[in-house]
């Protein structure tokens, strides 16, 4: 876009105080009943922050409890419960929506130039949907908790579990419909909003990834959904699906799960990389290195995720013959993520970088997505595999990715975005400080389990023997320092709705439409529709930053 | 990104929607009801092995209706038909590999060629 868009929406900065979404109507039910995408990001915000909290208690109490080899807090039944809610909680209410549901929502028709999503209507019901199965979900931690982890096995699910399975299960197939809908959503706004001059590959590469995970929604939510039900007609009614007494197949329920979850595990990392191609470019002040290709890895990534899910049955008793395919396919998924790693790095290269939070937070992500991704393909080897397999090593894999990569990405993109999204700056020392202890409690915390599981320490007991001690301990003082990490952000982002200095309409000088209207957004989000005239992040052409760069 | 994209920007999208007269909405309706009455008279005869084929069968001619008349991808092009390729294209990775696993499942101490395992196991499932 050109200068004259910036100048048209942006007509009065002089009059105070500008009229903006967040200001245009007061009230509860101006809130409860909004179908600003912007507003709705904002709901989602404040549900998935809630559940962050309940997941992030149940982690508490069990790093304290792993402080002693025989248990230092509950007993085994509850440690079954806090992982099981923890897992449930995190995966399905916390990292899968994240994202899409808060700055996908909030970007998505700002960066093509729309003036919301396509069905607004449509996603004022999808939260009301996923609030109800947060609801449901909170009810059950309440009433007993769930203590099938969060993969629901069976036939521990169906038959020998004798907590609440079918109403854990209820809460997940109810938030389903909220991610298909969210899904379906995001796929037409990307096709039929995007502004005059937007094309398909002048699009910010946020869009790609998000363009890509809600294919993953819309295509492996469905199946997740059914395999729940599936499960509860089991329990309820004994019709053998998986049961083997009842004419059933118990992998078949490990083939249902995973043919959804090993993609759910790319909706949680797409949208992370996303924001990641936003922060390079934004901090390098560069285009980011190979732009197709980052774009078509996310759509690589998309497709080819449907492929591997076997390897997570690799010792279940799955056939050796799939298990061979599923571990080759398993391989080929590392090259899109490679691709993107490489091209980012490759952004870097004679960039104008600085190191405002948001960029700690995206080199943070490039360091523990690396190791992560890595550490998977010594999972998705067959022999490895074996040993490795339901130790505390896969329990480090996931968690560098999940957390190390797709959490800091949240928080990166958070931070970005944060001036946009409420007008105001945080301190940026304080949130560089908590950037750092982040990445230092988090490496702390999961480094140590990786040699837990290497030395053959099983995930999900709630005890170890006395040897395993040393290691553990290290990783629950990484796990306070964690917290510290994430209770900071919390206080001075709060702190900043009220008492941060008012943010400029580009405070980080960055490219893109989103940041050539006021902040925050007027409710219709540009005065005028703005005409797109040139490729994403040109940075030749971008404003001088307001902020102090170091 | 032409005329599409510029009626998006103002408002109001445009549909060129294919009006759908209510005696076709009718007559699939009284079809799908046929034919939930046939599988239920199926169910009670006994064809062997091939009872779950032709109930099958049935219900993916139901579902067909469904989709091309009541989803209205009969009068839809392009990108709604594209979704629906999408989906069929996917549910067959699903059975593909699944079947995969299952097909060839024989724990072997000496693996033999592929043949030797998987045609016994073929021959077994079909007669
Ligand atoms: C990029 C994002 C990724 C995420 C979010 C992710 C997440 C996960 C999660 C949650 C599990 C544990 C599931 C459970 O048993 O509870 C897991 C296991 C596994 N991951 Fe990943 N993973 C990612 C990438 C990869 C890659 C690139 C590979 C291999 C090429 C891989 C290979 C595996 C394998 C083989 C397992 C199963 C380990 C076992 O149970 O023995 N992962 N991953
Ligand atoms: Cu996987």
């Amino acid at each position: 876009m050109s200068t004259t868009a910036t100048v048209e929406n942006l007509p009065n900065a002089s009059a105070e105080p500008q009229v903006n979404y967040l200001n245009a109507r007061y009230g509860v039910k101006s809130w409860l009943l909004t179908v600003d995408h912007k507003r709705i990001g904002l709901l989602y915000l404040c549900t998935i922050t809630v559940m962050f909290v309940v997941g992030g208690i149940a982690a508490t109490m069990m790093r304290i409890n792993l402080l002693e080899p025989q248990g230092a807090l509950v007993e085994p039944e509850t440690y079954n419960k806090l992982f099981s809610t923890h897992g449930l909680v995190m995966v399905f209410f916390f990292l899968v929506p994240s994202i899409p549901v808060t700055l996908g929502n909030f970007l998505i028709p700002m960066m093509i130039g729309a003036r919301d999503v396509a069905f607004p209507r449509l996603n004022l019901l999808s939260w009301y949907i996923f609030a109800t199965g947060c609801l449901i979900m909170l009810y059950v931690v309440c009433t007993g908790g769930v203590d099938t982890g969060w993969t629901f096995y069976t036939p521990f699910s169906t038959t020998y579990s004798t907590t609440d399975v079918v109403l854990a299960a209820l809460s997940i197939f109810v938030a389903g419909f909220s991610s298909i809908l969210t899904g379906v959503n995001f796929i037409v706004t990307i096709h039929k909003m995007r502004a005059p001059g937007m094309t398909w590959f002048r699009l910010p590469l946020f869009i790609w990834s998000m363009y890509a995970s809600a294919i993953i929604f819309v295509l492996g939510t469905p199946v997740i959904a059914i395999t729940l039900l599936l499960l509860g007609v089991e329990r309820l009614l004994h019709v053998g699906i998986f049961d083997p007494a009842l004419g059933g197949d118990p992998l078949l329920f490990q083939h249902l799960f995973w043919f959804y979850s090993h993609p759910a595990v790319y909706i949680m990392i797409l949208p992370s990389m996303g924001v990641i191609s936003e922060l390079i470019a934004a901090f390098s002040r560069k285009r980011i290195f190979g732009y197709s290709f980052v774009a078509f890895s996310s759509l690589a990534i998309a497709i080819i995720s449907f492929l591997v899910w076997g390897h997570h049955m690799f010792v279940s008793g799955e056939s050796i013959y799939a298990g061979l395919v599923f571990s080759v396919l398993s391989f080929l998924v590392a090259i899109p993520s490679a691709v993107k790693v490489f091209n980012w790095t490759a952004t870097l290269y004679k960039g104008s970088i600085s190191y405002e939070a948001p960029m700690l937070y995206a080199l943070g992500f490039l360091g523990l997505f690396t190791i992560g991704g890595l550490t998977g393909l010594y999972l998705a080897s067959l022999s490895t595999d074996v040993h490795l397999s339901g130790t505390y090593f896969v329990v480090a894999h996931f968690h560098y990715i999940m957390v190390g990569a797709a959490v800091m990405a949240f928080m990166g993109g958070i931070h970005f975005w944060w001036p946009k999204i409420t007008g105001h700056l945080y301190p940026d020392l304080w949130a560089r400080i908590a950037a750092a202890i982040i990445f230092i409690g988090f490496n702390l915390t999961f480094f140590p389990q990786f040699v837990l599981g290497y030395l053959g320490m099983p995930r999900r007991y709630a005890m170890y023997p006395a040897e395993f001690q040393a290691l553990n301990v290290l990783s629950t003082a990484g796990a306070s320092v964690l917290a510290v990490g994430y209770i900071i952000p919390f206080i001075y982002l709060i702190w900043s709705l009220k008492y941060g200095p008012v943010a400029g309409p580009n405070p980080f000088g960055a490219k893109g439409l989103e940041w050539t209207t006021q902040s925050p957004p007027p409710t219709e989000n540009y005065l005028k529709i703005p005409i797109v005239t040139e490729e994403a992040y040109n940075y030749e052409t971008a404003p001088e930053p307001e902020v102090v760069r170091v | 990104m032409s005329s599409h994209s510029e009626s998006a920007a103002h408002g109001h999208l445009m549909f060129h929607e294919h009006v759908v007269p209510v005696s076709t909405y009718l007559a699939v309706f009284i079809t799908l009801l046929i034919a939930t009455g046939l599988t239920t008279w199926i169910a009670f005869q006994d064809l062997g092995q091939w009872n779950l084929v032709v109930a099958l069968a049935i219900a993916v001619c139901k579902a067909s209706l469904v989709v091309l008349f009541f989803m209205h991808v009969k009068y839809n092009k392009g990108l709604s038909r594209i979704v629906l390729i999408a989906a069929v294209f996917w549910l067959g990775i699903m059975i593909t590999f699944t079947l995969a696993d299952e097909l060839t499942r024989h724990w072997q101490i000496n693996p033999q060629p592929w043949v030797g395992t998987i045609v016994p196991v073929v021959r077994h499932l079909l007669f």
